[in-house]
């Protein structure tokens, strides 16, 4: 019996020893993020939750920042926004995060924000929608290309491939719905027609239909799909099949592997604006955005034995963003770091130079999604 | 003109004859149980992905692909056999509630065993398109109707020479008196889910080449499949063809000829006014009470 409560008391002392050094040691910096994990943008949150994992990992084997360790605390709004608003609401009162990252679609982002703004906690949103950062949210920032960017890169190649009278095939999805108009907007003003403008549905099985309406509308001169996943690939399929030779653009949407192994020879000499990550390897060795877009694609590959896509990549400039926010503030003060994130210059990262301003909380242009091809089975710059 | 037609005809049967394989599987469940299966999408998703995951690991491709069948098989009798049976007593709203309960738990479970991303399996017979004049079709998509006219010819025989698919018929007409005559009811229903299941499984491993396939593509073709059932006549195998023809169609022609933005609206609507012209759908029959 006394040896048992020997026993029980030196358990106890470990015990306490134990919670003290892990007290000590921790009080770590609280990361939330709400991301899209199952339901239909479930693709885009996954690589999403899976960088800012490996990214937590990552600061915490360099010592963590500014001494202090970093713990991310995620969860799952099912693709739905209006639970977004819940679990952020969670994340503000129970979790007490210093930091948001998050928001995988347009719409939870959008839901997320009022209460944000009234915590007055930073946030980088991952979605594309230009309602994010137009008009500017004091406490919202944004680490992807929106719509119009993507719209404006392949308008402008059009143009300069001399292609005035196009048609349109976009998706009946939100995604596909906002930048179907962010197009219309951006072709009325660089001056390109859209003689054809079609729509079908991400789950469709066969959109034959409508190419073969496209294919024998005379004078179009090229054919822009906006969509993703599955049905890029099932319009892909459907080009090759009907023998459309007109030139095929996509939305860097599709700029993922998956993408080209799915649709297979159909995907050859489909042209899109892709971010700098998926042709990293042709960049000049003097391009700073070179070795880290290499880095993070050898990382997250080796690490998940899976595909990088450009989703996940905003994930890991978001985290960029914060953290060299909170260096250059040596605090975790949520307003200095809120007014350093706002004057992030000249950060490189997989999507482009990083610039923000006080008018511009995405600090992206054009320059940083390249204009791709796809030949023989990969990504190329195109000429 | 007549190629464009044409191309759309051939666009339209072949998305048809996907729908009549889901119309099937439903008319055979409510046949059987007078329950409306809401998790036949997903059998169909199960086939292809059960097919296209053994395909990636090295299977060949024609056992992947029974397989996929059979797991899709397995799968609709456990769901009947854990899920409908029990409630048995319930009412029909009860069960078909629960069929809903279930195609979440089977979209639940494949996003987690095989993830989220989209899979395909090689084409069967090459993907080189065949040139009809002047319109074209994938060899993918004649499988398609070959094998959906071969189910609905086997079916047909099913039910109207063996002894077990006569026994399905008179359970559906009078469970009690099928019983009476000595037809194992419990079994005719494990066997409508499984079968149902079986044959949606065929069309998601045929349609997998030509759309691939996600945790989340049953949804869209059990709902066409639905709409296709009750359009042709809930309960009717011919309704079934009939039903899931007409909605491939008028789909592929409405997105041709008028807009594509009206595509998945139309079918709507053409459901909507034959249901208030003919509540029992084209080829159904008229519902009579007994007195």
């Amino acid at each position: 019996m006394r040896l048992f409560n020997t026993m029980m008391g030196i358990a106890c002392a470990l015990g306490l020893g134990a919670l003290a050094a892990t007290a000590l040691a921790a009080d770590p910096v609280k990361v939330g993020s709400v991301l899209s994990l199952t339901g239909g943008a479930s693709s885009l949150g996954d690589p999403e939750l899976k960088t800012l994992e490996m990214m937590v990992e990552q600061t915490n084997k360099a010592g963590g920042l500014l001494g202090r360790p970093v713990a991310l605390v995620h969860y799952d709004d099912g693709s739905e926004p209006g639970k977004a608003n819940v679990l952020v609401k969670r994340l503000i009162e129970d979790d007490k995060v210093d930091m948001l990252i998050g928001g995988t679609t347009t719409g939870a982002s959008m839901a997320m924000y009022p209460l944000i703004e009234r915590a007055q906690i930073p946030f980088i949103s991952l979605a594309g929608a230009l309602v994010i950062v137009e008009p500017v949210k004091h406490w919202m920032f944004k680490a992807a290309h929106h719509d119009r960017m993507v719209g404006q890169r392949v308008m402008l190649d059009m143009k300069a491939k001399g292609y005035k009278t196009i048609a349109m095939l976009s998706d009946t999805s939100g995604f596909g719905q906002s930048a179907r108009k962010e197009m219309q907007n951006v072709a009325q003003k660089v001056g390109i027609t859209i003689a054809v403008d079609e729509t079908f549905n991400p789950k469709d099985t066969d959109v034959t239909a409508q190419l073969a309406k496209i294919k024998n509308t005379p004078n179009v001169q090229a054919l822009f799909v906006v969509t993703f996943g599955q049905g890029a690939v099932v319009v892909t399929k459907n080009v090759a099949q009907l023998g459309i030779d007109l030139p095929h653009y996509q939305t860097s949407g599709v700029a993922t592997r998956e993408y080209i192994r799915l649709s297979g020879p159909a995907a050859e000499g489909v042209r899109l604006p892709a971010p700098v990550l998926m042709v990293a390897a042709e960049l000049p060795d003097s391009d700073p955005q070179k070795q880290l877009s290499i880095d993070y694609v050898e990382e997250y590959e080796a690490r998940y034995k899976t595909d990088v896509s450009s989703f996940g990549a905003y994930a890991r400039d978001a985290w960029f963003i914060w953290t060299n926010a909170v260096k250059q503030a040596k605090s975790f003060d949520k307003v200095k770091i809120r007014e350093f994130i706002e004057n992030t210059a000249g950060l490189p990262g997989t999507s482009g130079i990083i610039n923000m301003t006080p008018q511009d909380h995405l600090g992206l242009d054009v320059s940083g999604l390249k204009i791709v091809t796809i030949k023989n089975g990969n990504f190329v710059i195109a000429n | 003109m007549l190629s464009e037609l044409l191309q759309f005809i051939l666009s339209g049967v072949t998305l048809g004859a996907m729908y009549t394989l889901s119309a099937l599987g439903f008319s055979m469940i409510y046949n059987a149980s007078g329950v409306i299966n809401f998790a036949q999408g997903e059998f169909i998703m199960v086939g292809g992905m059960a097919a296209s995951f053994l395909s990636a690991t090295g299977v060949p491709l024609p056992m992947a692909c029974v397989a996929g069948v059979m797991i899709a098989g397995l799968v609709g009798g456990l769901v009947e056999r854990w899920a409908v049976a029990p409630a048995r007593d319930a009412e029909v709203a009860s069960v078909i509630i629960i069929t809903i309960g279930v195609s979440m738990i089977l979209r639940g479970l494949t996003e987690i065993l095989l993830g989220k991303r989209p899979h395909a399996l090689p084409h069967f017979s090459g993907e080189a398109p065949i040139t009809v004049l002047g319109a074209t079709i994938l060899p993918q998509s004649l499988w398609v109707l070959v094998v959906g006219a071969l189910i609905v010819l086997g079916l047909n025989l099913f039910f109207g020479r063996t002894r077990i698919g006569k026994g399905v018929l008179a359970t559906a007409y009078d469970r009690l008196a099928a019983q009476l005559v000595g037809v194992d009811v419990r079994r005719v229903l494990t066997l409508s889910f499984v079968l149902s299941a079986g044959i949606g499984a065929v069309g998601g491993v045929l349609i997998t080449p030509i759309s691939t396939v996600a945790y989340d593509t049953g949804m869209m073709l059990g709902l066409k499949g639905f709409v296709a059932a009750t359009l042709g006549g809930l309960g009717s195998g011919p309704g079934a063809v009939a039903g899931g023809l007409f909605l491939g169609l008028i789909e592929a022609l409405t997105a041709g000829y008028i807009s594509s933005a009206y595509k998945d609206a139309v079918p709507f609507v053409l459901v909507f006014i034959v249901l208030v012209l003919r509540p029992q759908g084209l080829l159904g029959t008229k519902p009579t009470d007994r007195i």
